[in-house]
């Protein structure tokens, strides 16, 4: 077929010039995990082969996260554009330093839980597909971190969303079912709220690439409903982080699945809904943010005492850590409502430490409940005089999610403070302290029941040995978590370049739009 | 046109969000089915309304010659088409697997999880 007309200028539409080499590491991530996942499903029947490749699957992403982390760092944020179109018309992936650092955290997390899981998701686990889930989890979660377009990170929000399904209901048993009810009703709404605000933000923008968002944004305060479209998202993403008066989901469901499920849950899936808060109200809609932030401030303090006081009133030690995670949920929160590059910056921090230790909390709990027969307060004890290494490892975390230095939960905490009472919310400082007080005590009495109580007679018989393989990830995440807390200053550093640059983005949108400024 | 599609997109939302507030879960996955619809036609209608003009360029011009529907909400429904019926599928069986297994499809008086009536933890030993 020959077209008569003169040749296209192709440069005006396409990217000509190859992708540099190391650029591919934007995409790699989210592409390696699909594979992975494909592979695992393909050869799920094989319940020995299946952790090893995962594990080994997952290594290979930290370190590939790490090298994009690393790139970022040094480079600044880096596109790279599906199809060579140019961007606001192909889907850009681009990533900044906070999208790296996250993708970095979730992917040790992950790792950490495939190797848990070797001892905690048994063969009919396996066979019923627990890594591919997990692949796929990942590929979700990383996809949402590094994408740079807003229907493409909603594509993200639902490809980690039916992995969850599908891990959340993995062994089938009653409670599992009741909480997988809750939990996919309420999150298909708040998925759903996601899709109906971007359908709007289409109609107003005419584009989805956050970049080209960003840079037209200030032109329509004066005619376009920019703080609706704002309000729509924070809820839709509140909802997904679990924020007060949309936490419900989480209680319910959070304590049903498998330990390590849990630990994964609470370590990625409601920091993705943050992160997505902090992209969409830092970066895209800072003006309009700053309207809604004394509402925000509320949610945030109410979402930090209805975490911690409910947090006081569990016997049941994974129901108690949801509630912690709720908890810490609405400090990143009061960290957003605040919305300086300072707190910004203790928000991403935050983030971080609530990955690497919730996930440590929750597979602690889930080896007490095994040493010491079950998650109730009311009947567990003993641990301390058996296990001396796992007690302290234990306290280590319940002070690092308390707050309490030497723990990578103090400089946040620090950060978030500071940041409140130079923003003149000291109220809100006030409530962060509280709040960590009240899961200081409820933690307390955790340890205090569940460790230093002595067992009680009928289960005192015979106390099991402890592998060392169960302790491994605790013992990993522990010392990561008191490394960060001893040698705060490269994460801090990190954290305070991630935030200035969600704040000042004009390298985010350089990166997208080399030529400077959007078409 | 668009006011009338507007229209209809309030009522699928406003119907969809009374049936997801039923205790009862049948009527909660009408409301979601409902809801998917709605969403996608706000989608639609945020793309203008066009009959039978093609989006195709003719030779020797740089822009289309009259004004042409946005193809690209269309393509974004077809995503969210496909996503929310896996969604809808998924919850079609959950929905049955927990009315086999927990006996009801009332949400009240599904209590497994969270039980009513649980001890406080013990104030000291």
């Amino acid at each position: 077929m020959a077209v008569s007309s003169s040749p296209a200028d192709l440069s005006a539409a396409l990217v000509l010039q190859p992708v540099a080499a190391l650029d591919w590491l934007v995409i790699l991530p989210v592409a390696w995990c699909l594979a992975v996942g494909a592979v695992l499903l393909m050869i799920r029947h094989k319940s020995v082969a299946q952790p090893l490749v995962a594990v080994a699957a997952l290594a290979v992403l930290v370190g590939l996260d790490a090298a994009l982390l690393w790139h970022v760092a040094q480079n600044g944020p880096v596109t790279m554009v599906m199809g060579r179109w140019l961007p606001p018309f192909g889907i850009a992936f681009t990533v900044d330093l906070t999208g790296a650092l996250f993708a970095l955290t979730s992917a040790v997390v992950a790792l950490i839980g495939a190797v848990a899981a070797i001892d905690d998701i048994n063969a009919s686990g396996r066979r019923y597909g627990f890594y591919p889930f997990l692949m796929l989890l990942m590929a979700g979660v990383s996809g949402a971190f590094l994408t740079g377009d807003v229907f493409n990170l909603y594509v993200w929000f639902e490809v980690l969303l039916i992995s969850s399904f599908g891990l959340l209901v993995l062994g089938s048993e009653r409670e599992q079912i009741d909480g997988a009810v809750k939990y996919g009703f309420l999150n298909l709404v708040a998925t759903t709220l996601f899709l109906i605000t971007t359908g709007y933000l289409y109609g107003i923008f005419g584009t989805l690439n956050m970049a080209d968002i960003a840079a037209k944004a200030p032109g329509l305060q004066m005619t376009a409903p920019l703080v609706t479209l704002t309000a729509l998202y924070t809820l839709a993403f509140a909802m997904k982080a679990a924020a007060f008066p949309v936490n419900f989901w989480l209680p319910a469901s959070y304590h049903t699945p498998r330990i390590v499920v849990s630990a994964l849950f609470a370590g990625l899936l409601t920091k993705v809904g943050i992160y997505a808060l902090i992209r969409i109200g830092v970066m895209l809609f800072p003006a309009e943010r700053e309207q809604l932030s004394f509402v925000l401030a509320i949610v945030a303090a109410l979402t930090m005492l209805t975490g911690s006081l409910g947090a006081l009133a569990q016997s049941d030690t994974r129901r108690l850590l949801g509630y912690l995670v709720i908890s810490g949920i609405g400090a990143m929160l009061a960290g957003i409502a605040i919305g300086s590059p300072e707190a910004i910056g203790g928000v991403i921090f935050y983030a971080v430490h609530s990955m690497l230790v919730m996930t440590a909390l929750y597979l602690a709990a889930g080896l007490a409940a095994r040493l010491s027969g079950g998650f109730s307060l009311t009947v567990s004890g003993g641990l301390y005089r058996h296990h001396l290494l796992f007690t302290a490892l234990s306290l280590m975390l319940f002070f690092a999610v308390s707050g309490l230095p030497p723990f990578s939960g103090f400089w946040p905490k620090v950060m978030l403070v500071k940041a409140a009472i130079d923003g003149g919310v000291s109220w809100l400082a006030g409530i962060l302290l509280l709040s960590g007080f009240l899961t200081m005590i409820a933690t307390g009495r955790v340890f205090l029941l569940a460790y230093w109580r002595p067992a009680p007679a009928q289960t005192a018989a015979v106390p099991q040995p402890l592998a060392i393989t169960a302790l491994l990830p605790i013992l990993v995440l522990t010392v990561s978590s008191v490394l960060i807390g001893l040698f705060p200053e490269t994460l801090l550093n990190l954290a305070q370049q991630a935030a200035a640059t969600l704040n000042e983005p004009s390298a985010y949108l350089n990166s997208v739009f080399p030529a400077g400024g959007a078409p | 046109m668009e006011p009338v599609l507007a229209v209809l997109t309030g009522i699928f939302l406003t119907v969809a969000v009374y049936l997801l507030l039923s205790k009862y879960i049948i009527r909660m996955l009408l409301g979601v089915a409902i809801l998917g619809n709605a969403v996608n036609l706000l989608i639609f209608t945020s793309g203008r309304i066009m009959r039978e003009v093609p989006p195709v360029i003719g030779a020797g011009l740089d822009v289309p010659a009259g004004a042409t529907a946005n193809p690209l909400p269309q393509a974004l429904i077809l995503t969210a088409i496909v996503i929310s019926f896996s969604f809808f599928a998924f919850l079609l069986v959950l929905s049955w697997r927990a009315y086999s297994v927990l006996g009801t499809d009332n949400t009240d008086a599904m209590r497994v999880a969270e039980p009513d009536g649980v001890q406080p933890p013990p104030l000291g030993y």
